[in-house]
């Protein structure tokens, strides 16, 4: 790869760190994916991948009002006089009527509780471009966001990287369900302050009492609003600010995104909405750097300000969701394996302490490599997430088809029958898996899905092989 | 405490200059041949409005695009989930293509080695990022496109050290010019990486020729630094002499020399925005020789990747050969006709323009109509053109050039008798202003 010295005294020391995260030893669990992919008839051996919080389940909705909505593309006859306008179109306030729509929608998401002002909506690159932008206009570099674990393990690349920001995070327990504590919030800032790091913010919902009291932001990321699929129903920030009659509300911002809840993380649509003027004003401009294709915007005002559609959508999304979920947790309940009980994402918590050889990280990643290797599933261990406690693994369950997951199933449940029957032995793999391991601290170990992979999700597409 | 980044609070985005004041004066007032003949005229723009009529008779033509199938099978759901910051495979391999054909062919370029971005805006901010510190700074021709101010510096921390060229010489760059820039970055203590040249050039509309180029790699080789060329209007060369890239004069030094370090510090910056008219689809890239760069700024692209519905229909567009090679040779004619009649309808004002084969603007001398040599006198002689002939132009102090009195003017981005309109408006205004130019008292309000 050459990077000799030569290399690191000439590009900058970002461009030759570590902080984008991806050197990190889980990559390993993808590359045992990517050279063995499970496919239900050519390679039924093959891994499954579970560590992709994808969700593919409502296609065929799209799909559907897709062809009945020729005018949303600009390049059916229908719709393509408007293709020079579109294609000419590279104002960084983006679209009105896409603004609109995707107000409309996220409004609809929070059950029309609250409204969102089109004017305060700002595009960006995803939300990896979202959460980045928010940072740049919120932190210096060496300030600090307070971030409760477990956390997505990208948000060290996407807070941190390029804005030389720091994450500080704030552990949770499965004590109380992982809950967020004001005793933890409070412990976390004081030792940031301790070490003289000048905290800027949280990425917490319903917090807000804290953030107004120590007059800091508070960044909620509500990428997975509409993947709510049971009761309590999903309460945004936005809500909370409402019946709050002290807000500072200019210290309030919220992270979105498409990718999740309509299952389309292709078309890059990011969003921050920021209750605070001056973060509006800047961050159109800072948009320049990730703006949304209006291709996609024209085609997503049309769908999203399409009110039957969306109402029907979200209610069916919820549906499949559900109905996924149930099986998947009522499958692995039969071999006593529970997850964190939830009501929301693409994905289970589950918990696999009792199958450590030891209570440790070091059999954490031993527990993983089997997972790996011998049940073939590439699911995503807790320290990636910066978990305080091992033994817990992310599963998504939302990328795959209904056989897919009953193979899962199988597997798992023909794993733990032999485990729970085995002597506790410690085992010894002959894989090119890197052994190397740190039990210190885990803020390198990130493994975000989308970047560690290289190919698509589905790698007999014929969209990777360049046809 | 202060609540924001220091980012967020300064105005180091640059958009406080006049290249976007007047943005602003047209949005409140523009042209309408019908509703609103008295508006202004948008001039500012370096769009490419020419030919999107052959865009959309393709895509009539091209049902499967349409309906987003490949060989008859929907590929909606792989598109939606499409998101490898390696990007499209086909989409890469048509865009190499593309590059090297406007280059003449005679360079080969690898899919391996680009990286795609949401635009060029992007992707040269990815660069500085991957070869610069915060405080470091890259060396700038003057004069250069407004925007890489906010592009370059915002939020990198990079500085730009101007290099400043002149008419003197036809605003070339010499290596005395090069070198007087390095040795001004030395008195600031500013550690410089690298130059970043725009090739062809905005404000110029000029090719650099091959002495150039030379002279800026011995540069580069010498002082151990990067060269990024920004190629953004590469496809828009419509009269010799030809495009000639960096890398084509790199390539050449390698096989008579056979040195290859200057071979790992050069990077183009590449987009659809100005060659097919597309500024609206951010389709944005970098080509880089060094396989650190290209790796680095890959993880990087995540933060702005490409819309996947974008990628597929320009992968499809770009595969038709056929109708590229029309496209472009028919944009280039359309573009040479246009510049030549604002040219010709300048000259009949009076005014002259620097002799350009490339681009979507005219670099206006209108020295001779300044009331002094100044910046002041340029800035007021603008407002007047904005406000009394009612033409958004660009003065070139916005693009930090040294001399007073020329300014950027589009052409590409109205009708042709939007333009006509425009020349009339100039022609009525230098005969009127004969007698006016020395009225120095005159206050001009929009």
């Amino acid at each position: 790869m050459g990077l000799g010295n030569e290399s690191h005294q000439l590009l900058s020391k970002i461009a030759t760190n570590d902080k984008h995260g991806e050197n990190s030893p889980y990559f390993d669990g993808w590359k045992a994916y990517d050279s063995n992919a499970f496919h239900a008839t050519k390679n039924p051996q093959g891994v499954i991948q579970m560590g992709l919080a994808e969700n593919q389940l409502c296609f065929d909705l799209i799909e559907e009002w897709i062809g009945n909505n020729p005018n949303a593309s600009i390049c059916t006859a229908e719709g393509v006089n408007q293709f020079k306008y579109i294609a000419n179109f590279q104002d960084y306030h983006g679209l009105l009527e896409f603004r609109k729509a995707v107000a409309n929608f996220m409004s609809k998401v929070r059950g029309g509780r609250v409204s969102f002002d089109p004017d305060r909506i700002l595009m960006s690159g995803g939300a990896t471009g979202a959460n980045e932008l928010i940072m740049f206009c919120l932190a210096d570099p060496g300030d600090a966001f307070l971030v409760p674990s477990p956390y997505y393990p990208a948000f060290v690349r996407d807070l941190c990287w390029r804005t030389r920001a720091q994450l500080i995070p704030v552990e949770c327990h499965s004590t109380n369900n992982f809950k967020i504590t004001r005793e933890a919030l409070e412990a976390a800032y004081k030792k940031a302050k301790d070490d003289n790091i000048n905290v800027k913010g949280e990425t917490l919902k319903s917090i807000v009492d804290f953030i107004n009291e120590k007059n800091i932001h508070l960044v909620c990321d509500e990428i997975y609003a509409a993947t709510v699929f049971r009761a309590p129903c999903f309460v945004s920030v936005s809500e909370v600010m409402q019946d709050m009659e002290h807000c500072k509300r200019d210290l309030i911002h919220i992270i979105y995104s498409l990718s999740k809840d309509l299952g389309l993380p292709g078309f890059r649509v990011g969003i921050v909405y920021s209750y605070n003027d001056e973060v509006v004003n800047c961050g159109r401009k800072m948009s320049s750097f990730g703006l949304v294709s209006s291709q996609t915007q024209h085609f997503l005002a049309a769908m999203l300000s399409d009110d039957k559609f969306v109402e029907r959508f979200l209610a069916e999304s919820s549906r499949r969701l559900a109905a996924r979920h149930n099986h998947f947790t009522k499958g692995l309940e039969k071999v006593n394996i529970t997850c964190l009980p939830s009501n929301a994402g693409l994905f289970c918590w589950m918990n696999l302490r009792s199958l450590l050889k030891e209570q440790t990280f070091e059999g954490e990643m031993m527990l993983w490599r089997v997972i790996i290797n011998e049940v073939k599933l590439n699911v995503s261990p807790g320290s990636a997430f910066d978990c305080s406690e091992p033994g817990w693994y992310r599963v998504c369950f939302a990328n795959m088809d209904n056989e897919t997951v009953d193979v899962a199933l199988k597997r798992i449940r023909a794993f733990v029958g032999k485990e729970t029957e085995k002597p506790v032995e410690p085992k010894r793999w002959k894989s090119n898996l890197r052994l190397s391991f740190s039990a210190r601290r885990f803020d390198e170990n990130v493994m975000s899905p989308h970047m560690m992979s290289p190919h698509s999700p589905m790698p007999h597409s014929p969209l990777v092989k360049a046809t | 405490m202060n609540m924001l980044s220091r980012k967020a609070s300064q105005g180091c985005h640059g958009q406080d200059s006049s290249y976007f004041l007047g943005w602003q004066e047209y949005d409140k007032n523009p042209y309408h041949p019908i509703q609103n003949s008295t508006g202004i005229i948008q001039m500012g723009l370096a769009e490419n409005q020419l030919s999107f009529d052959l865009l959309k008779s393709w895509l009539r033509r091209n049902p499967d695009i349409v309906g987003l199938k490949n060989d008859g099978v929907s590929v909606f759901r792989e598109l939606a989930l499409f998101q490898d910051y390696h990007g499209l495979p086909a989409l890469k391999n048509e865009l190499v293509d593309f590059m090297a054909k406007i280059r003449g062919n005679g360079i080969k370029f690898a899919p391996e080695k680009l990286v795609l971005a949401a635009g060029a805006t992007p992707a040269n901010e990815i660069l500085m990022f991957c070869l610069a510190d915060p405080g470091e700074a890259f060396i700038l021709p003057t004069p250069y496109y407004p925007g890489f101010d906010r592009d370059l510096k915002w939020r990198t921390g990079v500085e730009i050290v101007p290099m400043h060229c002149s008419s003197s010489n036809g605003f070339r760059i010499t290596s005395c010019a090069l070198e007087q820039a390095y040795q001004q970055a030395q008195k600031l203590h500013l550690n410089v990486k690298g130059v970043l040249i725009t090739n062809p050039s905005n404000p110029l509309g000029i090719t650099m020729t091959k002495t150039e180029l030379n002279d800026l790699v011995d540069f580069a080789i010498d002082k151990n630094i990067h060269i990024i060329s920004d190629e953004i209007y590469s496809g828009t060369v419509f009269n010799s002499p030809r495009f000639i890239s960096i890398m084509e004069v790199v390539n050449e030094r390698i096989s008579v020399n056979n040195t290859t370090s200057i071979w790992n510090r050069i990077h183009i910056v590449y987009s659809l925005s100005k060659d097919l008219g597309v500024p609206g689809f951010r389709v944005g890239m970098i080509y880089s020789n060094n396989e650190t760069v290209v790796a680095a700024a890959t993880k990087m692209s995540s933060f702005g990747l490409v819309s996947s519905q974008t990628q597929y229909l320009v992968a499809n567009l770009l595969k038709d050969k056929k109708f590229t090679f029309k496209y472009m040779e028919e944009t280039h004619r359309r573009l040479k006709r246009r510049k030549e009649m604002l040219v010709s309808g300048l000259r009949n004002a009076g005014i002259r323009c620097l002799k350009s084969n490339a681009g979507l603007f005219c670099w206006v001398d209108m020295r001779h109509l300044l009331s002094s040599a100044t910046f002041e006198a340029e800035k007021e002689l603008w407002k007047r053109i904005l406000c009394q002939v009612g033409l958004n132009i660009s003065p070139g102090s916005s693009c930090h050039c040294c001399e007073p009195g020329w300014f950027r003017v589009c052409f590409a981005n109205m009708s042709e008798d939007t333009l006509k309109v425009a020349m009339r408006r100039m022609k009525a205004f230098t005969d009127s202003n004969i007698s006016a130019v020395n009225d120095g008292n005159k206050r001009v309000h929009c």
